[in-house]
């Protein structure tokens, strides 16, 4: 190939080939720092936008659940369950030995200081991300007296701990804090 | 087959401009288009100069910030801002906690909708929420603000000359155009496309809003700062997109006197390209 | 086909081996693009644009899915879809502004590549088919661009949509039923909003099959050049791989910095702000135009005022304006004379300039308003254009007489005498 060969054998010296050589690689090289750099917004494009990151934080008036209640309510556009414990459902959560949990916890841990009746979960299943029943009024609570998912049967109890069923852990308990006694802000 | 025919077409097409051009030269001669007022005595934007301007040019916050306070007392209540949430405002260099307290004590409140009684209420903003519309229901219908300086020529300028153009209609017009004159309800305004518009002069005098940073509030200085702001809220990116142009330019100008020289370099010992 | 000395495909280690074996991609790549494709040495830049018309093509369908996965084809949120990429997606307003000013960029490139192929006559044989591909690529994209411009659902997108379709209503009998058809109602809405989603978004993907067999067809009798003077030996072509893809890539990087400014410094500068309006089915914009690579065309159209015998004037310019490309079609054959290149016709060069210069002032004419003198500029116009093509070319092309050719693209790159050496001792090159 009289081609090939004029490229390689044009006479320049030793050090003139890798002159012509490093810039030659530092032109493919810069091309390819670029192409890379282009796929930093093609990537970020699919994270979640402004708008819904906006979303990240909800606040919620809890003044009208009544012990014993619990409303659904929406945080990140997932159902979030908050009971108004009652003290039957406290003395319940802990006398449970926690060494027998799957997932061990005390209701303390699950709660906040001096708020141990107010239980905030995520309404979703650790299991496969079903949302369990039992916060509805009429719900079944399953047999642990919490909740109970009905897509494979687990079950929580009454401090949303996973007590039976495939689920392998408890329901998450999302970041909150109490901006005043009747608002909860979630997030 | 070709040849032949495509003379023809050719010529077809030819005619047939010729017979159009001739009709529209003979009526041009015959009944030379009237004058309008609009064509006469319509102007272009003033010659205005805001901080974003250029390839350098930057949102200047203190001035976004005076011109989202006359928005907010002199143009919100007729005029929507759809397109901009609350949270935006952040980039106006406001804090969070001024962004939440403007959105709550904001007048316009959220509609909301009870599915379950059916009733209609209110509630306050909160940061997420985006600028509630507004309604008018009087002469006219204000556009919403959101994109106004992007959807007209020469957008900042525009706004600016409109809000400072207002005058009496000039005794010239009427005598020329006698038909022309201002409707009753209407505003003459050589800045508006059509000269007469309904919004009344929204800009009245010195001193109508209080800047809180001590600037004199002219009737200049507010229709400035008011068009700032709305070139803001039409391209809240244009900082970044500069800055991220200046980072794409020069990497792609060595990039390319990088790729000249390999060009240079492969073709050394080719003569000619 | 090739020339018998093109390199030939080896596989450097047992796995491209194996490759070869079962599926030759790399060795399909290296003779369509690579060191395998033999081309002549003296393309100058105009040959540049085929290149980089692929290159927005890969652009545009890039950003185009990418802006798919937050655009909404819905009448009601179409226009806040918009704002939505703009204001709040990551980098939405980047991704954004580069599809809508890489759909300018990729007419930009394709004129300028239509244009280097009407000066080079690249149309002539053996290369119409290569030519017949590429003009229905045009037809593709301007289909595809004009769908686009749709989409965000602006007052031009609205009325965009309603003034071509009303083309189609010109057309005797059929019309009317055909232009509420193509809308799926009697304006445009959400029918004709989502039909043209999903047209847009399948025909690049049509446009990037044509544009394979229009590169097929391009390597069948190789790629033209300068003089139009056939390849005749070696040394008349380099191996595409290095010395074109190096060239390409330089061109790429000027395209790309002239593409970045407009991008990042006026990204509407080629938009119009009535198209920042959402769109309004009662309120016609005072001035409606189409995109500035349609302005040409739009010119032609508007130039027929008058009816003509029993042809009514809306039919006569639409029948015009599709001429106009359609008559792209017929060229190799209008165009008689057996010299390719501009260079050496010198009759022909003075109306290839002349065609320029009709079609810039129709294009100023397009984009201005529909008044005198613009009128009746664009009726002078338009009759040069189509007199240029189905008159003055043919005729051109048989009283011309052309100046001498270069024996071969070597003698016309080193001159007769290191040609003759060369011819004498081919390894010397």
């Amino acid at each position: 190939m009289a081609d090939e060969a004029s490229i390689d054998t044009s006479g320049v010296t030793g050090e003139g080939v890798r002159r012509r050589d490093f810039i030659n690689i530092a032109a493919v090289s810069f091309a390819g720092v670029g192409g890379a750099a282009v796929l930093l917004p093609l990537v970020s494009q699919m994270a979640p936008s402004a708008d819904v990151l906006a979303q990240s934080s909800t606040e919620i008036d809890i003044s009208a659940i009544q012990p014993g209640q619990a409303i659904k309510a929406v945080f990140r556009k997932q159902p979030v369950f908050i009971r108004n414990l009652t003290p039957e459902e406290i003395a319940a959560a802990e006398k449970v030995d926690t060494s027998s949990l799957r997932d061990p916890q005390t209701l303390e841990e699950r709660t906040k200081e001096g708020k141990t009746n107010w239980l905030i979960t995520m309404g979703v299943c650790t299991h496969l991300g079903c949302v369990p029943l039992g916060a509805g009024e009429g719900e079944v609570k399953g047999e642990f007296g919490g909740y109970f998912c009905p897509c494979h049967g687990s079950s929580y109890d009454t401090a949303a701990r996973i007590r039976k069923g495939p689920a392998p852990k408890n329901l998450e308990v999302p970041e909150y804090a109490f901006t005043s006694d009747t608002v909860v802000k979630i997030g | 087959m070709v040849r032949l025919f495509g003379p023809l077409v050719g010529l077809f097409f030819a005619v047939a401009l010729l017979w159009s051009f001739g009709n529209g030269a003979y009526t041009a001669i015959t009944e030379p288009a009237a004058p309008t007022a609009e064509h006469e005595f319509h102007l272009h934007p003033k010659e205005v100069h805001f901080a974003s301007d250029g390839a350098f040019g930057k949102f200047d916050k203190a001035q976004l910030q005076r011109g989202f306070q006359v928005y907010k007392e002199v143009c919100s209540t007729c005029h929507s801002m759809k397109h901009v949430a609350f949270r935006d405002l952040a980039a106006l260099g406001y804090s969070e906690a001024e962004v939440k307290a403007i959105a709550k004590e904001w007048g316009a409140k959220q509609p909301t909708f009870d599915p379950k009684t059916g009733e209609r209420a209110e509630r306050d903003n909160i940061p997420s929420d985006y600028f509630p519309t507004v309604y008018y229901a009087g002469q006219g219908v204000p556009p919403d603000l959101s994109l106004i300086t992007k959807a007209r020529h020469d957008g900042g300028a525009y706004v600016h000359s409109l809000l400072t153009g207002y005058q009496e209609q000039p005794a010239e017009l009427l005598k020329k155009f006698p038909d022309a004159k201002t409707p009753d309800g209407l505003y003459y305004n050589p800045y508006f496309a059509n000269l007469n518009l309904a919004m009344p002069a929204p800009l009245t005098g010195e001193g109508q809003v209080t800047y809180s940073d001590g600037t004199k509030a002219t009737v200049d200085q507010m229709a400035t700062d008011v068009s700032a702001f709305l070139i803001w809220t039409a391209e809240p990116k244009l900082d970044k997109r500069k800055q991220t142009g200046w980072a794409v330019l020069g990497f792609l100008l060595v990039a390319t006197v990088l790729a000249y020289l390999a060009k240079k370099n492969v073709w050394a010992d080719k003569k000619g390209e | 086909m090739s020339f018998p000395w093109a390199n030939e495909y080896k596989p450097a280690n047992g796995l491209t081996q194996w490759l070869d074996e079962k599926l030759p991609l790399p060795r399909f790549v290296y003779n369509a693009v690579g060191a395998g494709y033999p081309v002549p040495r003296n393309l100058n830049y105009m040959w540049n644009f085929g290149v980089l018309a692929g290159f927005c093509l890969v652009l545009q369908i890039v950003t185009g899915v990418i802006l798919a996965m937050h655009y909404a084809a819905n009448a009601g949120v179409a226009f806040d879809s918009v704002e939505h990429i703009m204001r709040d997606v990551n980098w939405g307003w980047m991704l954004r502004y580069a599809h809508a000013n890489g759909a300018s960029a990729f007419f930009v490139v394709v004129y300028l590549h239509i244009f280097r192929g009407f000066f080079y006559s690249s149309y002539k044989a053996p290369r119409e088919m290569i030519w017949l591909l590429g003009v229905v690529i045009f037809l593709l994209m301007m289909a595809t661009a004009f769908m686009g411009y749709v989409l965000p659902w602006g007052q031009m997108s609205f009325w965009g949509a309603k003034v071509i379709t009303g083309l189609f209503g010109a057309i005797p009998v059929v019309g009317e039923p055909l232009q509420v058809w193509l809308l799926g109602g009697y304006a445009p809405d959400n029918a004709a909003l989502n039909r043209f989603f999903s047209l847009h978004f399948l025909l690049p993907f049509v446009i990037a099959g044509v544009i394979i067999l229009h590169i097929w067809a391009l390597h069948i009798p190789g790629s033209s050049n300068p003089t139009g003077v056939e390849v005749k030996q070696e040394s008349d072509t380099v191996p595409f791989h290095p010395y074109y893809t190096a060239k390409d890539g330089f061109g790429l990087g000027i395209f790309l910095l002239i593409y970045c400014a407009v991008l990042f410094f006026a990204p509407n500068m080629l938009g119009h702000p009535d198209n920042y309006i959402p769109a309004n089915p009662l309120s016609t914009p005072a001035h409606i135009v189409p995109e500035w690579y349609f302005w040409p065309f739009y010119a032609i159209l508007r130039a027929f005022t008058s009816d003509f015998f029993f042809i009514p004037a809306k039919l006569m310019g639409v029948l015009a304006m599709f001429s106009a490309i359609l008559v792209w079609f017929f060229l190799p054959w209008l165009d008689t004379s057996p010299v390719r290149s501009g260079h050496y016709r010198p009759l022909f060069r003075k109306f290839f300039w002349l065609l320029l210069i009709d079609v810039a002032v129709l294009g100023y004419c397009g984009g201005a308003p529909a008044a005198e003198p613009f009128v009746m500029i664009s009726q002078i116009a338009s009759m040069y254009y189509f007199l240029h093509f189905l008159v003055i070319l043919p005729i051109v092309s048989s009283i011309e007489k052309p100046e001498p050719l270069p024996f071969s693209i070597t003698e016309a790159v080193l001159g007769k005498d290191e040609s003759a050496v060369l011819n004498a001792n081919p390894a010397a090159a």
